[in-house]
């Protein structure tokens, strides 16, 4: 496996186990509440729409000649990267209130028992479900498919999502709680600096320009990016106080 | 219609649409450097932090960030 590779597939493991967490809590909190059949379905029938759009998109993306497909994937992957970065670095310097698993589920599982119970399917357990795996699977989707088109390793990047949901899974069925010990902050800090690193080789790359050394330029932009983020992070700290976690 | 419109454009560009702005400029400045046959690789590191940090200093809220 090559450098590019292997990054590819952190990158894809790590944003898809975040947002899996996410989506498990929500599961886990309107399974337990009201009905496991109906969210485990919701959560079933989400997976596959996102498969569907893997599959679907994928092929397509990959016939786009190499330069058009660089400048729309690195535009798009620095769009996604910086929102991550943002996201995390004011969580991390303390000015966005950090996102906390156990609030998440409490919140959730209130939420859940004000709704009627009804016989067959319950619609609500299906409805949250789908629309939470749906939610956050959706931009995973997104970076399987820019990232894998670009590479040219779409089965790599599915791979690498799909192992992600399994862990978290198995890390969900083995605490039987929510995943509230994940540093969710530092895995979207991690993956925020992998797709903004992504995406300044490859935007640049496809409108025109040459990296000195080719793709060994990608770890030292990846330590400049991380290593202004840790900047912002620091002054931001120099200046807050901490706030207390939000759920969401 | 409005609705999916609006959802497409939440998801792409989200809550911070002077970033993706931001981006589209990057790169196509980067491409009339690269036009002129002119080094152009440079630009889009800088120009990058620079996004990111007018952004979260919006974020934040505070008027001057990185400066002590």
């Amino acid at each position: 496996m090559s450098g590019p590779q292997l990054s590819l597939a952190i990158a894809v493991f790590l944003a898809c186990a975040v947002e899996a967490v996410e989506a498990f809590t929500i599961v886990l909190a309107v399974g337990s509440t009201r009905k496991w059949s109906s969210a485990l379905f919701g959560a079933a029938v989400a997976a596959v729409v996102l498969g569907i759009l893997i599959a679907a998109l994928g092929p397509a993306l990959t016939v786009l000649p190499i330069g058009i497909l660089r400048l729309v994937v690195g535009g798009l992957l620095l769009v996604f990267g910086l929102q991550w970065l943002r996201k995390a670095i004011l969580r991390a310097g303390g000015a966005k209130a950090l996102h906390d698993e156990a609030v998440a589920f409490q919140q959730e599982s209130v939420a859940a028992r004000r709704d009627a119970l009804g016989e067959g399917v319950d619609s609500y357990s299906f409805a949250i479900a789908f629309k939470a795996v749906l939610l956050e699977g959706l931009e995973v989707a997104f970076i399987v498919l820019t990232f894998g088109a670009n590479q040219h390793d779409v089965p790599l990047a599915a791979l690498a999502a799909a192992l992600a949901v399994v862990a978290v899974i198995a890390a969900g069925l083995v605490a039987r709680a929510p995943l509230a010990r994940v540093p969710e902050n530092s895995v979207k800090f991690a993956v925020g600096v992998l797709l903004t690193t992504f995406g300044v080789f490859w935007g640049a790359e496809g409108a025109g320009a040459s990296w000195p050394g080719g793709e060994a330029a990608l770890p030292a932009l990846a330590l400049l990016i991380l290593t202004g983020s840790w900047l912002m992070v620091r002054d931001l700290r120099a200046g807050r106080p901490q706030l207390a976690p939000e759920p969401s | 219609m409005r609705g999916a419109a609006l959802g497409i454009w939440e998801f792409v560009v989200g809550d911070d649409w002077r970033v993706a702005f931001g981006i589209v400029v990057t790169l196509s400045a980067t491409a009339l450097i690269a036009a002129l046959d002119l080094p152009a690789w440079w630009l889009s590191p800088i120009a990058t932090l620079a996004i990111l940090y007018w952004s979260v200093r919006r974020g934040s809220g505070r008027s001057r960030l990185m400066t002590k």
